[in-house]
C-alpha cells in the first residue's frame, strides 16, 4: 500500500512520523505526572512505526501513472476494517458497564476496570472509535464519487485516519488512567483534543481539495452533511476545549469556564456532537449509500434542502433542554425547548425524504437486508428524533432528566440510526471496494440484520420501563404527603431492566461480531474480473451522482 | 431560495463559509449573555474556595467518573427540593472547573451531601458500598488508601486562579502545606488552614488515619464540602429566591402528588 505514495509523499510522511516521534519524546521530557510520559511514549511509538513504514520504503520506485485514472481507495478500505474494530471493542464495553449496573461485582479488583473508568471508554470507543471512523471512511468514498475526482493526494489521508486512530487511542488509554476531564463526550485532555485540531484541518483541507478538483458542477447533498460534521465539529471541539492545563508536564488541566457558563457550553457541545457528529456526518452516509443501493434518485431536492439548513439551524440553539429545571437561567431553557420542537420538522423531512427515496423500490427492501438495514436506520432516525423532541420539552424532562429514559432513545438512535446506516452502508461498500461480487454471505447479512433489530428493541424497552418507574417512583407521594420512595428502593426496581438492557447489547455485539466476521471473509475472496460491480463507478464514465 | 442555493452549491468555500455562518447564531445568542448578564450567577461575597485537600478530593472525584452517575444539581422541583435539599444555585458552582452538574442519576444526587453522612460512613461505604448499603451497584474503591501527591498543588490552585478563581499568593504558596494540615489537625500546618480558608472549614483526619494524606483523605473532605462552600442558599426563604431560579418550588412541582 505505501508504495501507491509517491517519492515525495513518503518523505513527507517519514518528515511527519518523525516530528510525532519527537513530540511523544518532549512529553515524555516534560511529563512531570508519570501519566503525560505513558502518553509520550504511545505517541512515540506511533511515530517510530510511522517512520519505520514510510522511511523503509523511501527507496522504492514511483507508483505508476495509471493510478491517478482511478479512485484511490486503500484508505478507505483500512478505515472500513478499524471501525468494525473499534464497534466490536466498544460495544463489547457498552455490555460490560451495562452488566456491572446490574452485577456490580463482575469486574476486577482494580482501579482502571471501576465503573466510572470503563463508561466513557465504551462511549469513546463506540462514537468515536466505531462512529467517527466509519465517517472518515465513507466521507473519503463519497467525496471522490460525488466529485467523480481523485482524492487530492494519497498522504493526507492517511493522516487523518491514523493520526485520528492515536487520538482515539490517547482517550481511551487514558480513561483506564483516569485521565478525564469529565466532559462527557470531550473527556480527553488538552494535549490530545490539541493533536486532534491538527489532524481536523488537515481532514478538512482534504475534503476542500478534493472538491476543487470535481467534475460536477454542482457539490451533493451527501457533501454538504459531511462539510457541516467536519465544520461544525471543528468549532464545538474547539471552544468546549479551551482550557489551562496545570502545566505543560501535567496531564491536567481546568476548564476555561466554570459552572453555569461551563454548563451550558458543555450541552451546547454534547448535544451537538449528537448532531453533527451522529446525526449530520450519517446523513451524509444516508444520502448516497440508499439511493445508490435502491437504485432511485433522492426524492426531493427541495426537502434535500430544507432538511439540511434547518438541521444546521436549529440544531445548535437545543442544547440547552439538557438544563431544564436547573440553575441555568430560564430564558435559555425556554429557547432550547423551542428549537429543540421546531427541530422535529427539518429531522423528518430529512427522514421522510429518505424513506420516500425507497417508493418504488420496497420489493428491495424486503428481498435485500443491506438496504433493509438502511430503511430501518431512516425509521429509528425519525423515530429518536421525535423522542429527543418530545423529551426537550420541560414537563416531559422533569420526569425524564436523569434517568434511564434518557438513555433509551440514545440508544434508539446509536444503535436503530447510527449503527445500522454504518453496518447497511458497509455490506454496500465493501463488495464495490473489493471489486468482490457481493458480501460473502448474504445469510449472515440477513442474521445480523435482526440481531441488530432484536437488540436495539430489547434494548430500548428495557430503558424505556426503567426510565419511566424512575422518575416516577421519584416524584411519587403517600397518603401522608411524604416522598413514597427511598432512592434504593428506586434502584431495587432497576435490576431486571438493567438484566434485560445487558442481553439487548449483548444481542446488538454479536450482530456486530458476525457482521465483522462477514466483511473479513468477503476481503479474502476472489475479485471479480467484469470492470465494477453495481456500479461504483470509474472516474471516467462515471456521471451517475450529479444531483 | 432554490435557485439561490441550485447557485450556491456549486462554490465549496462559499457554502463552507454558510455553514458556519447558519451554526453560529445559536450559540451566540445562548452563551455570550451568559458572560454579560449579572442577574446569571448570584452575589455571595462570602463564598469560599475549595481548599487544596478538598480540590485534590474534587480530581480524584473527576479521575473515577463519580460524575457519570451522581448529579450535583437540584432541580427546582418539589421533589428534588424534599429528597436532597435546596435547589442549586448557579453561585454555587462559580468556581467549578469544570462543573459536575452531571446527566445521570444511577446513584442520588450529591449536590448537598455535605456533613449528611459521618467521615466513618464515607470511608466504609467508598470501600466496600455494599457493607452500608446492600443494595448499591457502586464500585468498591479500595485503592484510596495511597498517599495523595500533595507537591504540585499550588501549580493547581495556580491554574485556577488563571481561570478566574480568587487563590491568594498566600493559598498557592501553602498549598501542599495546607493539603497536609487540612487532615492533620494536631500539626503545626492545620493552624494556616483556618487563616486562610476561615473557621468553618473541616480540619479533621477524614480517613481515620492521622499518619498520612491519603485520597481517601481527599475525597472525603471534598464529600462533606458539598453544597456548603455558599450559605446563599440555606440562608435565603425559597420565596424570596435570585431571579435565576425565578420558578418557586411550588409553581413547578410536577403532577406527582
Amino acid at each position: 500500500m505505501i508504495q501507491q505514495l509517491t517519492k515525495f509523499e513518503r518523505r513527507f510522511g517519514l518528515v511527519i512520523s518523525v516530528l510525532v516521534a519527537g513530540a511523544g519524546l518532549t512529553l515524555i521530557g516534560m511529563s512531570e505526572d508519570g501519566l503525560l510520559a505513558i502518553h509520550g511514549t504511545i505517541i512515540l511509538a506511533a511515530g517510530f512505526i510511522a517512520a519505520l513504514l514510510t522511511g523503509g520504503t523511501i527507496h522504492e520506485p514511483e507508483p505508476d501513472a495509471k493510478r491517478l485514472e482511478s479512485y484511490y481507495d486503500d484508505p478507505i478500505k483500512f478505515g472500513i476494517i478499524v471501525s468494525m474494530i473499534w464497534a466490536v471493542f466498544g460495544m463489547f464495553m457498552g455490555v460490560w458497564v451495562a452488566t456491572l449496573l446490574a452485577y456490580p461485582e463482575w469486574t476486577f479488583d482494580a482501579a482502571w476496570s471501576s465503573f466510572g473508568r470503563l463508561r466513557p471508554v465504551h462511549t469513546t470507543g463506540v462514537i468515536f472509535g466505531f462512529g467517527g471512523n466509519a465517517l472518515i471512511a465513507t466521507s473519503f468514498h463519497v467525496m471522490q464519487r460525488t466529485s467523480r475526482a481523485r482524492m487530492a493526494d494519497q498522504l493526507s489521508p492517511w493522516f487523518v485516519l491514523l493520526g485520528y486512530n492515536l487520538f482515539c487511542i490517547l482517550a481511551v488509554s487514558g480513561y483506564f488512567m483516569g485521565i478525564t476531564q469529565s466532559k462527557e463526550y470531550a473527556e480527553p485532555e488538552w494535549y490530545a483534543d490539541i493533536w486532534l485540531v491538527i489532524v481536523w484541518v488537515a481532514y478538512f483541507a482534504l475534503y476542500m481539495r478534493t472538491l476543487a478538483r470535481r467534475r460536477e458542477p454542482h457539490i451533493y447533498v451527501a457533501n454538504w452533511y459531511y462539510l457541516a460534521f467536519i465544520l461544525v465539529v471543528a468549532v464545538l471541539h474547539i471552544v468546549n476545549n479551551l482550557a489551562v492545563p496545570v502545566s505543560f508536564g501535567h496531564i491536567k488541566s481546568y476548564s476555561a469556564f466554570s459552572g453555569v457558563q461551563d454548563a451550558m457550553t458543555q450541552w451546547w457541545y454534547g448535544h451537538n456532537a449528537v448532531a453533527f457528529f451522529l446525526t449530520a456526518g450519517f446523513l451524509g452516509m444516508l444520502y448516497y449509500y440508499l439511493p445508490k443501493r435502491a437504485g432511485r434518485p433522492i426524492y426531493s431536492y427541495r426537502m434535500s434542502i430544507i432538511g439540511f439548513w434547518g438541521i444546521t439551524f436549529f440544531y445548535m440553539w437545543a442544547g440547552s433542554h439538557h438544563l431544564h429545571f436547573t440553575a441555568l437561567p430560564q430564558w435559555v431553557q425556554t429557547l432550547g425547548m423551542t428549537f429543540s420542537v421546531m427541530l422535529l420538522v427539518p429531522s423528518w423531512i430529512a427522514a421522510a425524504n429518505a424513506l420516500l427515496t425507497l417508493n418504488g423500490a420496497w420489493g428491495k427492501v424486503r428481498d435485500d437486508a443491506t438496504l433493509r438495514f438502511m430503511f430501518l436506520a431512516a425509521v429509528f432516525y425519525g423515530l429518536s428524533t421525535f423522542e429527543g423532541s418530545f423529551m426537550a420539552i420541560r414537563s416531559v424532562n422533569a420526569l425524564s432528566h436523569y434517568t434511564d429514559w434518557t438513555v433509551g432513545p440514545v440508544h434508539a438512535g446509536a444503535l436503530g440510526w447510527v449503527a445500522l446506516i454504518t453496518f447497511g452502508s458497509f455490506y454496500a461498500l465493501v463488495p464495490w471496494l473489493w471489486k468482490r461480487e457481493g458480501m460473502y454471505s448474504s445469510k449472515l447479512v440477513e442474521v445480523h440484520f435482526w440481531l441488530a433489530l432484536s437488540g436495539t428493541l430489547v434494548y430500548v424497552f428495557a430503558m424505556w420501563n426503567s426510565g419511566v418507574i424512575q422518575g416516577l417512583m421519584w416524584r411519587t407521594y403517600n397518603e401522608s404527603g411524604a416522598l413514597a420512595y427511598s432512592f434504593n428502593e428506586s434502584m431495587v426496581a432497576m435490576h431486571p431492566y438493567y438484566i434485560a438492557r445487558a442481553i439487548g447489547g449483548l444481542l446488538f455485539l454479536a450482530g456486530a461480531v458476525v457482521g465483522f466476521y462477514n466483511i473479513w471473509k468477503t476481503t479474502k475472496m476472489d475479485t471479480v474480473q467484469s470492470s465494477v460491480p453495481s456500479g461504483d463507478g470509474l472516474i471516467a464514465d462515471d456521471a451517475s451522482h450529479s444531483r | 431560495m432554490f435557485n439561490l442555493h441550485y447557485k450556491l452549491e456549486k462554490y465549496s468555500i462559499r457554502f463552507a463559509v454558510a455553514i458556519i455562518l447558519v451554526a453560529a447564531v445559536g450559540g451566540i445568542v445562548e452563551i455570550a449573555p451568559l458572560f454579560t448578564i449579572d442577574e446569571t450567577v448570584e452575589q455571595d461575597p462570602n463564598m469560599r474556595v475549595y481548599t487544596p485537600l478538598e480540590l485534590a478530593g474534587r480530581n480524584i472525584y473527576i479521575r473515577e467518573g463519580c460524575y457519570a452517575c451522581h448529579s450535583q444539581m437540584i432541580r427546582t422541583l418539589r421533589d428534588e427540593v424534599e429528597r436532597y435539599g435546596h435547589y442549586s444555585l448557579a453561585v454555587e458552582s462559580q468556581y467549578d472547573h469544570p462543573m459536575l452538574w452531571g446527566s445521570k442519576r444511577t446513584g442520588p444526587d450529591l449536590a448537598r451531601v455535605g456533613e449528611k453522612y459521618s467521615d466513618a460512613w464515607h470511608v466504609r461505604h467508598l470501600t466496600n458500598p455494599r457493607a452500608v448499603v446492600p443494595e448499591s451497584v457502586m464500585p468498591s474503591y479500595t485503592w484510596l488508601e495511597k498517599d495523595l501527591r500533595t507537591k504540585d498543588l499550588g501549580q493547581h490552585l495556580a491554574a485556577l486562579r488563571k481561570v478566574g478563581v480568587p487563590y491568594t499568593d498566600a493559598m498557592i504558596e501553602h498549598a501542599a502545606q495546607d493539603a497536609y494540615g487540612q487532615a492533620n489537625p494536631d500539626s503545626d500546618a492545620a493552624a494556616g488552614v483556618e487563616e486562610r480558608y476561615g473557621e468553618a472549614t473541616h480540619i479533621r483526619s477524614f480517613d481515620g488515619d492521622s499518619r498520612k494524606t491519603s485520597e481517601m483523605d481527599a475525597l472525603v473532605a471534598y464529600l462533606q464540602i458539598l453544597g456548603r462552600l455558599s450559605d446563599a442558599a440555606t440562608q435565603t426563604p425559597p420565596s424570596a429566591a435570585p431571579s435565576t431560579a425565578e420558578s418557586s418550588v411550588t409553581e413547578e412541582a410536577p403532577d406527582g402528588n
